[in-house]
Order: structure tokens, then sequence, then C-alpha cells
């Protein structure tokens, strides 16, 4: 898994107001066939991206010139299906770096944590009003700061704490890696099995 | 007295550590893995230099992206190919047990796991996969798990774990002919929505579920993710004890007696208490089918699709978008409504169970025209005892073809594909846009639904055919 940083990120917003955005539509499995993390942003959304001739669909958010940034603003119940952390490889190499929503699949948080991906609940409401912002205007920006554990948008000045395991905190803001963490509890693990008797 | 749940006793037993303010440092028993969810993962054991802390706890199979037909022969899609020749590599290099495609134990990890006595009572039990949840029919803690969580298993047969809320949906009254363990839990899914359980691990419990066979309870278990749930499980009984007692061998237990008379302690205090409490009658469940894209958007085959979403949302975006995706409207009966498609398999229905129930139905019928059928069992083992109970004879009958196992036209990683605009009553456990393959549209249902479409081409409500079979 790698080692991402996570600090303070200051972004115009990308808005996806659909609900139950499930991970087959964040990346469809018949591009789950390669070997390493690279590359699934090209297919990121990809039966929304692209028409069936395989043109750009020009409806679609992400093709629309208008809007860009480091955050996703989606819908409700976000990531919800199957347990493919290729949906999170794909969100992050196309270049969020944080998706906000007023609720997130169990499975996709745990993901995108261990990606440096950084998933944001906030209020159905404060997620609709954000969306219409978005939709008026597109430079509307927001700012996320891990730290404070913030989340500000900048034009109104709404400010909201969210929620975060203090563990997880700790290791976005150092770049601090699970594997290394449990390796060095070896010996315990080992000395767990002892008891069990495994 | 500490009075704990199901769910409690399992998990505090696996704690090799609490991390204050953090996750459970949880011990693994089992780890399933296969071709798509794995090879990042052991490369990222290749970059650090380490290698699999106890291979011996890790099985591999080859299952969802495998062709089903003429299995014998090189995969076709390179990039497949590529992908089980890693699994193949990885496994051998790293001293992991692999079932691999052609091995006479392959088949769909979470029908093999149960069937070759891999599962076991109080385990808990990881896999690359959200449908790991089946696994908690034996009473297992079982749940899905991303990449860098399949590599830290493998590393260090850990996993840094938040503890879920719990909840037991209780199911009393008894289950109406016709009506099987699918349209049980889409029936629920369908009340609670496809985010309901969120953040919850689910026991079921209840008449209803007791007088449910193993692989039942697999079907129920299998779709908890289905309304967000981390996982299910059900407390193991006589009957999971029996289905232990059937199997030719069970690895690494040298006296089932006193297995099972351990195992006879795994189930929840009388007084523990729940985050939630749900409770559901069995008797009025009908056969349940879907209408949209999601699989809480399910109705009784006779209803009408609604007028608006759960949350009664007329203009909910989300709701039209849905069914405009599947051609339907709201209001709109689906009984008679064409269907180009039946699929019968994967983990959710791919047993042998599920394939003698499509059976009772087709037996001395024949197969609509307008349907194209992909009949895929879960496993070699499935395969092997339909052609032992003379089902494939019957199936050949009424006009369909047998594939060879694996997850097929559940995720469309292989061929298997539903074409665009296409109506399918399929089996499997998912009704998202382009599941099937791009443009697909899945209808939800059971085994059952599926053969009464099959015969008709359309939808039907298989009580039709039924006159006293039990479920
Ligand atoms: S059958 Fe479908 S749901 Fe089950 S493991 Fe295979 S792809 Fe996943």
């Amino acid at each position: 898994m790698p080692k991402v940083k996570f600090d303070i990120l200051e972004s115009t917003c990308v808005p996806l107001p659909f609900e139950n955005v499930d991970t087959d539509q964040i990346i469809p499995a018949r591009f789950l066939s390669a070997t390493s993390r690279l590359g699934f942003g090209d297919n990121l959304f990809r039966d929304w991206r692209y028409t069936k001739t395989g043109e750009k669909n020009s409806e679609f958010i992400l093709n629309n010139p208008d809007y860009s940034g480091q955050v996703l603003v989606a819908g409700k119940n976000f990531g919800s299906g199957s347990s493919r952390e290729h949906a999170v490889w794909a969100i992050f190499d196309y270049g969020f770096r944080a998706v906000v929503s007023s609720f997130f699949a169990d499975i996709f948080t745990n993901n995108a944590l261990n990606n440096g991906l950084l998933p944001i609940v906030i209020s159905d409401d404060l997620l609709k009003k954000l969306h219409n912002l978005v939709q008026k205007d597109p430079g509307t920006k927001v700012k996320i700061d891990l730290m404070n554990q913030t989340f500000t948008i900048l034009m109104t000045g709404d400010s909201v704490k969210f929620g975060i395991n203090p563990y997880k905190k700790e290791c976005l803001l150092k770049g601090l890696d699970d594997i290394d963490f449990l390796l060095s509890m070896k010996s315990l693990i080992t000395s767990y099995e002892k008891t069990k008797s495994l | 007295m500490n009075s704990k749940t199901l769910f409690d006793k399992i998990w505090d037993s696996h704690v090799v550590r609490s991390i204050e303010d953090g996750p459970d440092v949880l011990y693994i028993d089992r780890h399933y893995i296969h071709e798509v969810t794995s090879p990042q993962a052991f490369n990222g054991l290749k970059e650090r230099g380490i290698p699999v802390m106890r291979p011996g706890k890790t099985l591999a199979t080859a299952d969802h992206n495998i062709p089903t037909k003429d299995q014998h022969l090189a995969i076709r899609d390179q990039l497949s190919r590529n992908q089980v020749e890693r699994l193949s590599e990885n496994c051998q290099k790293y001293g992991i047990e692999l079932f691999g495609l052609n091995h006479l134990k392959n088949g769909i990890v979470h029908v093999i796991g149960p069937e070759l006595g891999y599962t076991l009572p109080g385990m808990t039990i990881v896999c690359g996969d959200s449908h790991t949840s089946t696994h908690g029919a034996f009473g297992t803690i079982a749940f899905g798990i991303g990449t860098s969580e399949v590599e830290m298993v493998l590393a260090t047969q850990c996993i840094l774990q938040q503890k879920p809320k719990k909840m037991r949906i209780t199911l009393d009254g008894e289950v109406q002919n016709g009506i099987t363990s699918k349209d049980i839990i889409m029936h629920i899914i369908s009340e609670i929505s496809a985010s309901g359980a969120t953040g919850y691990f689910v026991e079921y419990a209840g008449s209803a579920i007791r007088c449910l066979s193993m692989e039942a309870r697999m079907t129920i278990c299998n779709m908890s993710i289905e309304m967000g749930a981390r996982g299910g499980l059900i407390a193991p009984d006589e009957t999971t004890f029996s289905y232990l007692k059937r199997l030719s061998s069970i690895p690494g237990i040298k006296d089932l007696k006193s297995s099972i008379n351990e195992w006879s302690n795994l189930k929840s205090d009388k007084d523990s208490v729940f985050d939630r409490d749900l409770i559901f009658d069995a008797g009025s469940i009908k056969p349940m089918i879907t209408y949209g894209t999601n699989p809480g958007m399910g109705m009784a085959i006779d209803d009408s699709i609604p007028m608006t979403d759960k949350s009664g949302n007329e203009a909910s975006s989300s709701f039209i978008k849905s069914l405009d995706y599947m051609g339907f409207k709201p209001g709109m009966k689906l009984l008679g409504h064409p269907v180009d498609y039946v699929f019968i398999g994967s983990c959710t229905n791919g047993r042998i169970e599920d394939f003698r129930a499509f059976a009772q139905i087709i037996k001395g019928r024949k197969k609509a025209a307008n349907i194209t059928a992909l009949i895929v069992p879960g496993s070699k083992k499935v395969e092997q005892q339909m052609l032992a109970e003379g089902l494939m004879e019957l199936y050949k009958d009424a006009g369909f073809e047998v594939r060879q196992p694996g997850c097929s036209s559940c995720l469309a990683m292989n061929e298997d594909k539903i074409p665009p605009g296409k109506y399918a009553v399929s089996t499997s456990n998912r009704n998202f846009e382009g599941r099937q393959g791009p443009g697909s549209r899945t209808l939800l249902a059971s085994p059952l639904t599926a053969a009464a479409a099959a015969i008709i081409g359309m939808i039907s409500d298989p009580r039709e055919f039924i006159t006293e079979v039990k479920k």
C-alpha cells in the first residue's frame, strides 16, 4: 500500500449529485484485469464518461471543461457494492484527493483511507447547499484541513468539523503505513497465536 | 454477568491488541484470495521484500474472470490470462494452496470455502471480495476487504479494523410455498434500503432462519452486504453440524465431535443487547424481483413499481435515472414483461440446492424461444453433483446448456455479458448499471422466478408452477 500524506487542501470541486453510486459505476469490472495499481483513472466512471460508441459524453461532468479540481462532491451512499479497491485507485489516479458526501459505504471508506483519499462526511443539508453553489459557480472553492478536521466552503464561510478515526488521521498526516505498524507488532501476534494454539 | 452477542464473542477472542482511539488488531483465521484483487497485494510484499506470514491459512481460487466454456484451453483474453497466471505464480512463490482453473476443487471462492470444509464456526474470515459475508452462515465473522487489506493479512495474518455496530434481524413465521431464502433477503433489503445496514454487522435469528438449510442461509448472509452491512452471521446449530458431518474431510480438524461441542456455545447470550433490533414476518414474504439499479429497489413480483423512492422524494433524480436506465416507469407492473436472458449461478445462488430448485420448474417443460440462458454452477463439485443427480440431463431435455463453473455473468468480467438494453432475470446479487455488461438491465430474483421466466419468456410468478414445493 502506498504511503500518502495529507495535510491541507484547497480546491475547486467536481459535482456528481447522484445517490447510490456504486463501485461498478466508478470502475466497471471489465477494467479490473490489470495487475498494477496505476492507470485506472482513464476508466473512472467509464460508462458515463463515454458513449456506447466510445466518444466522450459531453453531458457528463468530467467532460465539462468548466469543472475541475481535486475534490469530488458526490451524492448519498457513495461507493457501495463491491470491495474493489480499484475504485479508489481510479478516483485517486484521476487526480482527486478527497470525496465529499453525506454517507459512504464501509469498505469504500477503509479503502479510501488506506490510499490517502480522504472521505469527508457532511450533513445532507450542507451537501445540498454545496451542490447548488458548485452548480451555479464552478469556481466554488473548499478548504479541507485535516489537522483541525475542518471542512470549509470558502465563498460562504460555512465551516464544519468532520470525523475521522484518530489513528487514521495520524497515519495520513505523517504518511505512515498500516503494514509497517502491524509488522512492528509481530511478536505480539505470534504470542497471540500461541495462546490460541492455532 | 456481562452478556455478549455472538459477534462480540468471536470478535473479542480475535483481538490481538486494541489501539486506543483506533481500530483493533484482529487476527484472521482464514484468508481466501482470487485473481482479481490479489496481484497488487503480492506486488506490495515483493516491494517490501517480506514473506506471507502464514501461507497455510490462505487459500486461493481463480473464479472472477475465467471463461465458462472450454476451460481446458488457454484463456483467450490476454489480460485475464495474465491475471490468472500471476495468481499461480504468486501462490507457488509464497506456498499458498491454489484450486486454480481445471482443478477438481475449483469454483467461486464463497462456494468452495464452505463445501471443502475450510469455513468453520467461530472463525474470522476475510477475502478481497464483498460477498465474503456468505461464510457468516456458519457462525463466523466474515467480511470483504480491499487489496491493501489483503496485503495486510498476507503480511501479518492480522487486519486493522474498527469494530462495527450490531444489528439483529429476527424472522419469525412460516415461509410460504415457492418462497426461497433469496426472496427473504431481497424482501429485507427492499424494506431497509441498500444502505440501511451500513456500519453494522447483522445477526439473523428467529424460527424462519432456523428452518433454513445451510445453502439457504448462505444466500441470506451473502446478500447482507447489499444493504450496506459489513457482514451477517447465523449462530451454528444442528443444521450447521450435520452439514459439516456430511463433508468428506475438514482440513485441520482431528476430532469433529469435540469441535462441535465447542461450537455449540457459539450463540448470543439471552439478554445481549444490539444497537438495532428488527423483526420481520416471514409468512408475508412473496417472490421478489428488482425494478431498479440497486438491490434496495425490489418489490413483490405482483406489485407495481412505486411512484416515489423510499424517502418519498418524487422528483429524486437518482430514482428517475435508475428507472430510465431500466426502461421502466413509476407505477408499472412487471408481470408479463418480456425477458431476454436468464442467469442462474453466482455465489448467491450457484449451489446444488439452487439448481435443484430451478429443475423443479423446468422439469418436463421447454425453454422459451426468446430466452438465452446462462446456467453456471458455482463450483466443480456442484457441477459433478448436478451430473450425479441427473440434473444435466433434465436441463438438456428442457433445452438448456450448462456452462463450466465461475462468477460468469454475475460481474461479466469474462465474455458472459448481457448485451446493451437486454433484460436479464438473474439469480446473482447486484443489479447495478452495467454490472452484467455495459447497458445490461438486471432483474434480481430467486432461482424459481428465474426458472418461470426461462419457461414463459416473460416475468412470471413462480408460484403458478408450484404445487407443494418446499423452500
Ligand atoms: S459470483 Fe459475483 S458476487 Fe460472487 S464472488 Fe463472483 S463476482 Fe463476486
